[in-house]
């Protein structure tokens, strides 16, 4: 299973904070981030452009957030 | 407000129903009283330069109706179990350093105890009912003039998210505490139509309400617009305040971007300002001396950034390149 960065429950910029570290940490491979705002799938992907990782997959969840899956090869 | 039953008179020039800065009273032919208030949460660590931003915030609707501020009170929510009360004295002593600046003077305030910090002021200035500038004024013609750069909102965001370097929190400072007293003097001079100050609404929303206001279409040249330095760098890295994204939301219909344009001007020109600067609407025989002046004063990043194009029955905002 990918690794997971848990962000629910979370507000800006924290959830983009956390993904970052995750990059830095993975260098690169596939992740996924759970959020739960608009705001943080956004900035999320954003972040994702800047650093050259690639949204995969943005899912919504059941509970009306996202899981966002990042690739980098 | 929009529900309640608010009384109308005929000395009341400007209410809360034109998304106006500050409210204008008629006293006589000659004076109008401008009133407005402002206070929010910290957006920097220091609680001194706190003070300044959030007074420089607090007057600057005064500046943008065109008026002078005369006297000013002090807006406190503080948490004095928790926080030193130095910080409260460093709060006031930076916003009664801008009160002094603008030329005003200290006559009170009120405080209450409150989980989160909050600081501002309720400032009355005077104005001639006659020149009073609101946001409907502007001419089909008229070139827009912003005074300051853009971008608090993100550099606030990746103070928050303890990610601003020193400069951009310097920088940050710099801008949201210069008062627009300067500003707002030198457009009077050169007989502007309309002007509004860039807060809360971003710099795209507020030109949507003065779109609005006045029923034109504004074109503003996002590769013009003034950014605070490495405000570019955080929202390109996703330090967006969620602010930025309600008001492009809210905003939508009546603006049309330029599918060209990059995702992150975009999301800097609806970044929500504290204290921001102003934005002039003048006839373009003007337009060059006016920002010459402004430059000559110090307001070193005045920046034609639009033009009013058309009449438009509802107001509409176009956000495109300055060279199509």
């Amino acid at each position: 299973m990918a690794e997971q960065v848990d962000a629910r429950g979370l507000s800006c910029p924290q959830p983009v904070i956390m993904t970052h570290n995750k990059m830095k940490e993975l260098k690169k491979g596939i992740f996924e981030v759970m959020v739960d705002t608009d705001t943080s799938r956004e900035n999320i992907s954003r972040l994702a452009r800047n650093e050259g990782w690639e949204v995969v997959e943005s899912k919504k969840t059941q509970d009306s957030g996202y899981i966002i899956t990042l690739k980098k090869e | 407000m929009a529900a309640l039953p608010v009384i109308k008179h005929p000395n009341l020039l400007v209410g809360y129903e034109t998304a106006d800065d500050a409210g204008v009273y008629k006293l006589t032919d000659e004076l109008a009283l401008v009133q407005t208030l402002d206070f929010f949460t910290p957006i920097v660590n220091d609680p001194y330069h706190f003070g300044r931003i959030a007074a420089a915030n607090s007057l600057s609707d005064v500046y943008a109706m065109g008026g002078r501020p005369l006297t000013a009170m002090n807006i406190v929510c503080f948490p004095s179990k928790e926080l030193p009360k130095e910080v409260l004295k460093e709060i006031l002593r930076g916003g009664l350093e801008k009160i002094h600046e603008a030329g005003a003077l200290l006559v009170g305030g009120h405080s209450v105890d409150d989980k989160e910090l909050k600081y501002g002021l309720s400032v009355t200035g005077i104005i001639h009912p006659d020149r009073i500038i609101t946001n409907r004024g502007v001419k089909v013609g008229d070139r827009l003039l912003l005074t300051k750069p853009i971008g608090t909102g993100v550099i606030a965001t990746a103070i928050k998210g303890k990610m601003a370097s020193e400069s951009a929190v310097n920088s940050l400072i710099e801008v949201a505490s210069t008062l627009n007293k300067k500003a707002s003097e030198i457009m009077l001079k050169y007989g502007c139509h309309a002007c509004t100050d860039i807060t809360g609404f971003g710099l795209g929303g507020h030109l949507l309400e003065v779109a609005r206001a006045s029923k034109v279409e504004i074109a503003i040249y996002a590769d013009k617009v003034p950014l605070i330095p490495e405000a570019r760098e955080y929202a390109l890295t996703g330090l967006i305040p969620a602010g930025s994204y309600a008001i492009k939301h809210f905003c939508e219909k009546s603006v049309e971007i330029d599918p060209r344009l990059e995702i992150v001007l975009i999301d800097l020109i609806f970044d929500p300002q504290t204290s921001g600067g102003l934005v002039i609407s003048l006839s373009p025989d003007v337009a060059d001396a006016c920002l010459k002046e402004l430059k000559e004063e110090g307001i070193k990043s005045a920046r034609i950034i639009g033009d009013i194009l058309y009449h438009h029955p509802k107001g509409r905002l176009k956000i495109v390149y300055s060279n199509p």
